[in-house]
């Protein structure tokens, strides 16, 4: 543990603060103190800590920077406070505080960087460290990019030791005895007489000695709670309708708003007629809004009925009016150098395999591969409560985005930032939906004009869907070719409008300039070595403004890279496991092949009449995960029967949670793979509701072997990369039961499902 | 009009093709059936009128006729809680949690009526239920663990 004390000293610096009647433990950022917004209320303390440990007479508190979208994140963060200040997390109150700089994630950019991330080169480790520069100075404030655990394991363990080593020195000073001789258990110290003394009657003494900095964090075999199987604090309150989301809240005096905003996203509202639903029961106004009109009702249902009672005539969509001319547009710009946006991955030589002489012996492989724009479809529909004064701006939402919300709520009421205050609520899912803000700018216009008022937004569903920002859609051409029974050359060419850029616009008010790496995430960046190997991104131009979307660039590059790989390894005519683990350049990845084989059975594709298995192989977020998937192919049509995956994340904190985190994303993955997409007729969305955008039923689900390894060298989160997988393990299952090798998704347009 | 929710009569002035799911978040500040879809597609908002799952966005609050309404509130509490709840604990189904008032109460319906039902009566009671997470494996193994605890109770 030596090394990483060493590493952490130098990272972070945990520092302490006087609070009424206690002490607040957090990260001392060395190079540029920032902002701090929980000290605010504090008497005299240092404006340049950020609190994760707050203790006074009341209590243990616990904040929990990063949101918790249903994966689990708030428990994880204090259990990481709570393994190193020992105490039970339960006992605590968890929060997640009020935004600020401070809590900058510095792990969410580290993807960004131009080397996968199986590389721990010096040079690559360097811009990674450097990724979390813009991070820090863009204030960023964002949960996402399964970056939640990387980026807390040291910072949130540290604040504990710190928070628990300075409790000692205070109870030591005070019995005249040493630190050393200090014990601590379930939130007191304890005495070498035995006599235990609580750390909230320690606080304010703590307060008031420099903060213990030289700490040691505990060696895993000493962990209480991490490492364990555990249960999740949120989960009583989850199981008894008692978990309060943002659409739950009620406020004295409140209204609920509704929206229609134009369906060809971005476009202006030419004009309307609310003549029907002015007087309509519970009516309080109807308003223009941006690029629609809102309701203001005293009840949810009263306003969606007025809502839908006014006459609009929108003005056309920003873009293309079809899927059809959308994805023609997409294909145009495939191999064509004028949009070629990055090449990342170039070994070998591609161009020289792909001569003249080769196309006309006809040994190149070739096929094209295409996935559709998707909505994120949470749950819980977007919403967000305001309340605007002369004074101040209060939103409540479920956000991964508080510091846009709040500076975005600031220049629109014209108010100093220090007076807007966002309070970030519990989500019913995002998949990435709430990495967006349009719902909550939508109720701070209805807000400002209802001064005084607090006012609730609720989308409906057919709002939320035909308003997200989906998941771009993309199309790739595959080339290859196949020597000796072995895959000799790969070469993806994947279009696709940016992703980035289009998401920065909306939240910074410029698009990033400069390459979308997102384009072929999940593809160039594949731990495999293969002597011709080329993956090259083309950006479509701007269409259907597009968001991130579980798993983001990798969601769509897991099906097309493991797909083409699938097809040539059929071409060479090798055992898709054996020839993934040949290719395979890096051990973890390796491992995870070869325990997927093992945990499955794997002799081979097939399995039996009309049964077949697919392996499939995706690298995203560092984590590498293997996927085998048998089906059967029934009278009904396609049976999912189980499903095998291993993953390694360096590091497992918590080993149910990791579970369902893989077999959710999985699901996930696999479920819009079956049966989702998001097409477009007149600028329109037009799956409105679930009916049209099915997913996975209960019914449908396979069995699950899940297992994790640590051979990794750092620690992941694992939200996310179940989800590339799961779609080319379904699709090569299918063609090892059907002989049909479905290239488009949904598979549902080909296939039937049980 | 009078509406007996969880045991307790209410009175709410409202248009009789309300839907109880409304009547219930907006006028009774009874949060934990939620809105999903508002077509009887998610069962989010599932409740049970006289016992029997029920999903709430499609009820007029006119056609209830005065049967009684029970809400998860009313199933269990986090103090007391119902078998199947416990069961649901006991297995860490949640993820964002936002299906699982719904799950629960049609799972609490189903068992009450097929206390000892096999996986295919699993999958028939339980699909009309979605969940965007993925906690359907969960969702199995918990209805599985609260039925033999019902049948042991």
């Amino acid at each position: 543990m030596g090394a990483i004390g060493t590493i952490t000293r130098r990272t972070f610096l945990i520092g302490s603060a006087a609070i009424a009647g206690g002490v607040a433990f957090g990260t001392y950022m060395a190079k540029r103190p920032i902002d701090n917004p929980l000290l605010a209320d504090l008497k005299d303390g240092e404006a340049a800590i950020t609190p994760y440990v707050k203790i006074d007479a009341d209590g243990i508190t616990i904040v929990t920077p990063r949101a918790d979208k249903g994966q689990g994140s708030y428990s994880m963060q204090a259990r990481l406070i709570a393994e190193e200040l020992d105490i039970n997390p339960a006992t605590a109150t968890i929060t997640p505080g009020l935004p600020g700089p401070a809590y900058y994630n510095g792990a969410v950019m580290e993807e960004g960087v131009p080397f996968p991330s199986y590389d721990n080169s010096a040079l690559a480790e360097t811009a990674r460290k450097f990724m979390s520069v813009p991070a820090k100075l863009m204030s960023m404030q964002m949960t996402g990019g399964s970056s939640t655990v990387p980026d807390a394991y040291l910072k949130m363990r540290m604040a504990g030791a710190t928070a628990r080593e300075t409790l000692k020195e205070a109870a030591a000073q005070q019995a005249g005895l040493a630190r050393e001789q200090m014990k601590t258990e379930d939130g007191h110290v304890v005495l070498p007489d035995g006599k235990r003394i609580a750390y909230t009657e320690l606080a304010p003494a703590a307060a008031k000695i420099e903060p213990i900095s030289e700490v040691q964090l505990r060696p895993k075999d000493q962990w209480k709670h991490l490492g364990k199987p555990t249960n999740r604090i949120d989960m009583p309150a989850k199981c008894t309708g008692t978990e309060q989301y943002g659409i739950d809240l009620a406020m004295e005096g409140m209204v609920h708003a509704a929206v229609r905003a134009n369906p060809g996203v971005g476009a202006d509202v030419e004009s309307f007629d609310a003549s029907a639903a002015v007087d309509m029961r519970g009516v309080q106004k109807v308003m223009a809004i941006s690029n629609g009109v809102a309701v203001v009702a005293d009840n949810t249902w009263r306003a969606w009925r007025a809502a839908d009672a006014i006459n609009i005539e929108w003005a056309a969509g920003p873009y293309p009016a079809n899927t059809d001319e959308i994805f023609a547009k997409i294909e145009s710009v495939i191999d064509d150098d004028e949009y070629r946006d990055h090449r990342q991955r170039d070994d070998g030589d591609v161009t020289a395999v792909f001569d003249d002489a080769a196309q006309e012996r006809g040994d190149i492989f070739e096929a094209t591969y295409k996935v559709p724009y998707l909505a994120h479809a949470p749950m819980e529909p977007m919403n967000a409560l305001v309340l605007v004064t002369d004074t101040k701006c209060e939103v409540w939402t479920g956000t991964q985005i508080p510091l846009f919300v709040r500076d975005h709520a600031a220049e629109m009421t014209g108010l100093d930032k220090d007076n807007v205050f966002v309070y970030v609520q519990p989500m019913g899912g995002s998949f990435g939906h709430k990495l967006e803000d349009t719902h909550v700018l939508q109720a701070i216009e209805v807000a400002i004009a209802m001064k005084g008022t607090p006012v609730k937004l609720v989308w409906s569903r057919e709002e939320d869907m035909t308003h997200d920002y989906p998941r771009p859609g993309a199309i790739a051409k595959g080339r290859g070719r196949v020597i000796d029974g072995k895959v000799d050359t790969f070469d993806l060419s994947v279009g696709q409008s940016a992703l980035m850029s289009s998401w920065f616009g909306r939240l910074m008010g410029v698009g990033i300039p400069g390459p979308d790496a997102t384009i072929t995430t999940g593809s160039w960046d594949q731990p495999f070595t293969i002597p011709n190997y080329r993956v090259t991104g083309y950006r479509a131009p701007a269409m259907v403004p597009v968001s991130s979307w579980r798993s983001v660039g990798a969601s769509g590059n897991g099906f097309f890279h493991d797909s083409l790989l699938d097809e040539l390894i059929h071409e060479a005519g090798a055992d898709p496991l054996a020839e993934r683990i040949r290719l395979c350049l890096h051990e973890p990845s390796r491992k995870v092949l070869e325990k997927v084989g093992e945990i499955s059975g794997w002799d081979g594709p097939s399995i039996g009449h009309n049964q077949g298995r697919g392996v499939a192989f995706s690298m995203s977020f560092g984590v590498p995960v293997a996927v085998v998937t048998e089906v059967t192919h029934t009278d009904a049509g396609i049976k999912i029967d189980r499903v095998f995956a291993v993953v390694d994340v360096g590091e497992v904190l918590d080993p149910i949670n990791l579970e369902a985190q893989v077999f959710g994303g999985i699901i996930f993955g696999m479920a819009h793979a079956m049966n989702c997409e998001t097409t477009y007729e007149n600028h329109a969305a037009q799956q409105n509701n679930y009916h049209a955008f099915e997913g996975m039923r209960l019914y449908q689900v396979p069995l699950f072997e899940i297992e994790a390894l640590t051979n990794a060298s750092k620690i992941r989160g694992i939200g996310e990369p179940g989800v590339p997988p799961a779609a080319p393990s379904l699709g090569n299952a299918i063609f090892a039961a059907t002989g049909q090798r479905i290239r488009e998704l949904p598979f549902n347009k080909q296939i039937d499902f049980v | 009009m009078q509406i007996t929710v969880n045991g307790e009569a209410h009175d709410v002035d409202v248009e009789p093709e309300m839907p109880l799911l409304w009547v219930l978040r907006d006028e009774l500040g009874i949060t934990g059936p939620k809105y999903g879809c508002g077509i009887a597609q998610c069962g989010a908002c599932t409740v049970h009128i006289n016992g029997y799952a029920i999903r709430s966005c499609q009820l007029a609050i006119g056609d209830l006729k005065g049967r009684e309404v029970t809400t998860i509130e009313g199933l269990g509490s986090p103090e007391s809680l119902h078998i199947v709840q416990e069961a649901w604990i006991d297995n860490q189904v949640a993820q964002c949690g936002y299906c699982q008032s719904g799950q629960i109460m049609q799972a609490a319906s189903f068992l009450a009526t097929k206390p000892d039902p096999n996986d295919e009566d699993i999958d028939a009671a339980m699909s009309g239920n979605l969940c965007r997470c993925g906690t359907y494996p969960r969702i199995r193994a918990a209805v599985k663990a609260a039925a033999k605890k019902l049948q042991e109770s």
